[in-house]
């Protein structure tokens, strides 16, 4: 949990720890983060072993990266599980400090070349949870060729242990849990749009 | 479940175990008054009073019928194995967990004409008189149990010879072994015709039965004034006069065909593990398809059956056991173990539709009796392994899943034809044998942590200064870690000789004195051999002894080689008197040990090479030995509760448990030692040579929330795909949070109906003593994959 420095072939020796896994399941190896591509060149290498020794590879990113390094990465990549969150511009900055400019050209150019992308959607109530957002959601990801499915993730209070035990502090305010109704709502709206819809994922 | 089924569940549920005499004081009168015969007709006649004088007993609404005492969970003693003392019977009747009552003529009758009649007569004591000093100090440390000192060899399970004929064929089957003795060139011809007339009168015997069975349901339908029931009643005279004298005709017949064997087994010796159906589900198809094809049965009526069938094994209970046997099996249960799918005996997949009847019928009845199990092949479908996931989900522990293909190769490995191999499963908790082929033995747990301890202290034993072991060197001595592992190697030689000649004596005393010819005519090759159960007759004889602790021992051992020799930063002496101290004022020591040493569970070389090391020398100070049946001595890895006992005898261990407290679990890692999820606790058991062991229990628990949905059910599947690919023998589940286990443990009122696995069965929580729950709390909880 605090992290520790490892090469690429102390990942690559875990990783292959469970090839019979991998094997039995269809499974193989996901990079998450943080954010994966913030350690292009340890992340592209990985990748590319991976794929060397036939082990399927899914990563994670919330988009705001490099494109060059997004698509270049795309031959060694056999899922993108890709972060959404807020369309309107304004109140992505309101509320992560960044435009989405980026990040929806990026998913745009990634589903142009590559077929395997799910889209993510973690729902934080009163951030990005109005129905107008949703709808936003919905129209841009149906517009995008490649992908077909967008998973729910809604919020939960797993970190907030976590945070005590690393004595940060939270800079999210007290948020109550979506209720199990309103997240089937959720689900409703966005699979109007002609979209596969999972809760978690 | 239907109104009947519920009313049968319930009244068995509720009904507490008892002592009953009635067995006690047959046997006692017929030895009294049997005069000079041959052990065998002996036993052969006395298992014919038995069954032709017990009392009968048919209980309201029941279909399947037969109870081993006079009612319902009356259990019987078998004094001739182990007469219990006055005050055996107090701890019996007062002792919280898992007691029988014992009343005033119970207490009366042994004092009276059991004591005076056995003591020194029965086996117990016969063969406590008969071992060495050296046996008896070894046993009395907790070196190792003793099976067979208050119970009979029985390990043993049925194969489909029951459905294709009947006793009469038997008989006739016997009666031409008779004709065909050679009593010119065979000089065991007259040894062979007494035990074949034993076998003759058995099969008489059990027809008796099943004949008086009959009597009384007529007696009772004519009585009976419900139409329904009196047609029931009718049927059921009509099923127990025809099996088991004839191959079951239909459904119905078959599992009463079965349950007169099994009470037949049960009654005439005190067998371990009672008795066993086996494949019930192969055995069952062609009775049940027949009956669907014809619309002869439903499959309402043969879910009802088979409920009704159930609810008989839950209505015995293990006979009491008390002292050291009390303390390795602490549990009612007797170790029926169903199991399902596998392969046929050609090789196909074994997986129709019986086994999803029956793993209804495990779902719904809920029962810790019988046990169950799938035996799961990489031929059969995952929707077989999924619909066992999900009851497994549910959290009682049951069935547990076995892989049928290192099983079959197992059991060929020791030299057995691959037909008789995929006949063969498991039975008890994770033993592997050849059904209706095999008696493959039990013997005894051995104590691995405790070897460890008496190389330690050089030959002594701490906890009572007595000298059990060899003197292998003082260990501050010893200049390598392959030195003290040598040393520890002799010990565990030394032990196991020990043991091995004890039980060659033990084996002796009961192909002497205790043939079993009843049992005999259902195991080949018992009749074609005129040999009797205990006396070679079978095709196979195999004995085991339990390997217990393996967790512990590699942990004690990883810890000894890193911190001492490897990285010295620990001196032996230092390590002693940590050990000796139980840590005490060596705090800082134990939580290195406990924290700072590769643990066997997390798929970690460094400690699972020491797994290797010393699964490799008990295999080798074991395996191949011959026994006195003209078979051989093999390994298998199962604790019960015998864990729990055997920690209580061994001070703490270099793994940086504290004294008394219980040792590892069958294969499973130290509890709370594997932190990197079940994946890495698979590859680290993977890495024993699973193959050439006769069973290994690995038990996992798991947050419910991590199985839930279909995706939970896919994840479980897979990971036990994935074992079995490594050829893992076997793995079982708890789904249940600690924070649950907790509450039963405080409001156990509120809890009574809570089963959880323990080590190779299922048990109510609330029945298990409290240092085997708080063994069970402090099992890792497998929060994701």
């Amino acid at each position: 949990m605090a992290g520790k420095r490892v090469t690429v072939g102390d990942v690559m020796e875990l990783v292959e720890k469970d090839t019979v896994f991998y094997d039995e399941s269809g499974g193989g190896i996901t990079f998450s983060g943080g954010e994966p591509f913030t350690q292009p060149i340890f992340l592209q290498t990985l990748l590319r072993l991976c794929k060397e020794k036939r082990i399927r590879t899914a990563v994670e990113t919330c988009g705001f990266v490099n494109s060059a390094t997004l698509l270049g990465s795309s031959p060694y990549v056999d899922l993108y599980l890709y972060d959404l969150k807020v369309i309107d511009d304004e109140r992505h900055r309101k509320f992560t400090g960044v435009s989405n400019k980026a990040i929806l050209e990026n998913l745009r150019l990634l589903s142009d070349s590559h077929n395997q992308v799910i889209v993510r959607f973690p729902v934080i109530p009163g951030v990005n949870d109005p129905d107008e957002n949703i709808s936003q959601l919905g129209e841009f990801v149906s517009s995008l060729g490649s992908v077909k499915e967008i998973d729910i993730l809604p919020y939960h209070e797993l970190g907030i242990e976590k945070y005590k035990r690393f004595g940060i502090k939270r800079k999210m305010p007290e948020v109550q849990p979506l209720s199990a109704e309103r997240v089937s709502e959720i689900a409703e709206m966005l699979g109007s749009f002609g979209l596969s819809v999972k809760v978690g994922g | 479940m239907n109104e009947r089924v519920r009313k049968l569940r319930q009244a068995s549920l509720d009904t507490k175990p008892r002592i009953s005499v009635e067995r006690a004081e047959m046997i006692t009168e017929f030895y009294k008054h049997s005069g000079e015969l041959s052990a065998t007709i002996r036993r052969a006649l006395a298992f014919k009073h038995l069954m032709g004088n017990k009392a009968i007993f048919i209980g309201d609404g029941e279909l399947i019928v037969g109870e081993r005492g006079p009612l319902p969970k009356a259990t019987p003693t078998y004094p001739e194995l182990c007469c219990h003392s006055l005050e055996d019977l107090q701890i019996l009747n007062d002792r919280k967990k898992i007691p029988f009552a014992v009343d005033d003529q119970t207490l009366a009758a042994h004092r009276d004409r059991f004591i005076p009649f056995w003591r020194g007569r029965s086996m117990r004591d016969v063969i406590f008189s008969e071992m060495s000093e050296e046996w008896k100090s070894a046993y009395e440390a907790g070196v190792y149990t003793e099976f067979m000192e208050q119970r009979a060899p029985g390990h043993t399970v049925l194969d489909d010879k029951i459905y294709r004929k009947g006793f009469l064929d038997f008989k006739s089957d016997i009666e031409k072994a008779l004709q065909n003795l050679d009593y010119h060139d065979d000089p065991d011809a007259y040894k062979k015709q007494k035990e074949l007339e034993a076998m003759s009168i058995c099969c008489d015997a059990i027809v008796r039965f099943a004949e008086r069975h009959a009597e009384k349901a007529r007696e009772m339908a004519q009585r009976e004034s419900n139409p329904q029931r009196k047609r029931e009643l009718e049927r059921i005279a009509e099923v127990c006069t025809h099996v088991p004298a004839h191959a079951p005709r239909d459904f119905w017949e078959a599992l009463q065909a079965y349950w007169f064997v099994h009470l037949g087994v049960i009654t005439e010796l005190n067998t371990w593990d009672s008795f066993c159906p086996g494949h019930l589900d192969r055995h069952l198809y062609p009775f049940y398809k027949k009956g669907i094809d014809d619309g002869t049965l439903t499959r309402e009526q043969a879910q009802e059956l088979l409920q009704c069938f159930w609810v008989k094994f839950n209505n015995q209970p293990a006979p009491p056991k008390v002292g050291i046997t009390a303390e390795e099996s602490a549990t009612y249960t007797d170790f029926s173990n169903i199991n399902l799918g596998g392969l046929n005996p050609d090789g196909s997949d074994g997986v129709n539709d019986v086994s999803y009847l029956i793993l209804d019928v495990i779902d719904e009845m809920r029962l810790i009796q019988p046990s169950s199990n799938i035996q799961l092949s990489k031929k059969n479908p995952d929707r077989f392994l999924k619909r066992a996931c999900e009851i497994i989900r549910k959290g009682w522990g049951q069935p547990s899943i076995f892989n049928a293909d290192l099983i079959v190769e197992e059991l060929v490995r020791q030299g057995k034809a691959v037909e008789d191999a995929r006949s063969g499963g498991t039975s008890g908790c994770v033993e592997t044998g050849c059904f209706g082929k095999e008696a493959y033995i039990l013997t005894g747990y051995l104590n691995l942590p405790k070897i460890l301890e008496v190389t330690l202290n050089n030959g002594l034993d701490p906890r009572t200064g007595k000298k059990i072991g060899l003197a292998t060197g003082d260990p501050t001595s010893f200049e390598s870690f392959e030195v003290f592992f040598d040393a520890f190697y002799k010990q565990l030689r030394h032990f196991v000789d020990i043991k091995v000649r004890g039980n060659n004596v033990i084996e002796r005393l009961f192909a002497s004195y205790m043939p079993a010819p009843f049992l005999s005519i259902l195991i080949d090759d018992c009749v074609s051999k005129g040999r009797d159960y205990n006396d070679g007759g079978p095709r196979y004889n195999t004995d085991y002894i339990m390997g217990v602790g393996i967790g512990t021992l590699t942990d004690s051992l990883a810890t000894i080689k890193y911190h001492v020799f490897d990285k010295k930063q620990l001196s032996m002496k230092q390590l002693l008197a940590s050990l000796k101290a139980n840590f005490q004022g060596h705090e800082i020591v134990r939580q290195m040990l406990w924290n700072k040493t590769p643990k066997y569970g997390n798929d970690d070389d460094h400690a699972d090479e020491l797994l290797k090391k010393s699964f490799d020398a008990l295999y080798n100070v074991v395996s191949g030995r011959k026994n006195t049946k003209g078979g051989f001595y093999a390994v298998n890895y199962l604790s019960t509760t015998c864990h729990v006992y055997f920690g209580s005898v061994v001070g703490a261990t270099a793994d940086g448990r504290r004294a008394w407290d219980p040792l590892s679990e069958g294969v499973s890692p130290v509890q709370g030692a594997d932190t990197h999820g079940p994946t890495a606790v698979i590859k680290s058991a993977s890495k024993m040579d699973q193959i050439r062991v006769g069973g290994t229990l690995l038990n996992q628990k798991f947050s419910p929330s991590l199985l839930e949905g279909e995706v939970g059910i896919d994840n479980l599947a897979h990971l036990v795909r994935s074992y079995f690919r490594l050829d893992g023998h076997h793995v079982q589940m708890n789904v249940i949070t600690a924070e649950t286990l907790r509450a039963a443990q405080a409001n156990p009122e509120k809890y009574r109906d809570l089963i959880v696995r323990v080590a190779g069965y299922s048990d109510y929580f609330c029945d298990l003593n409290k240092a085997l729950q708080d063994e069970i709390i402090a099992r890792t909880e497998h929060k994701s994959f």
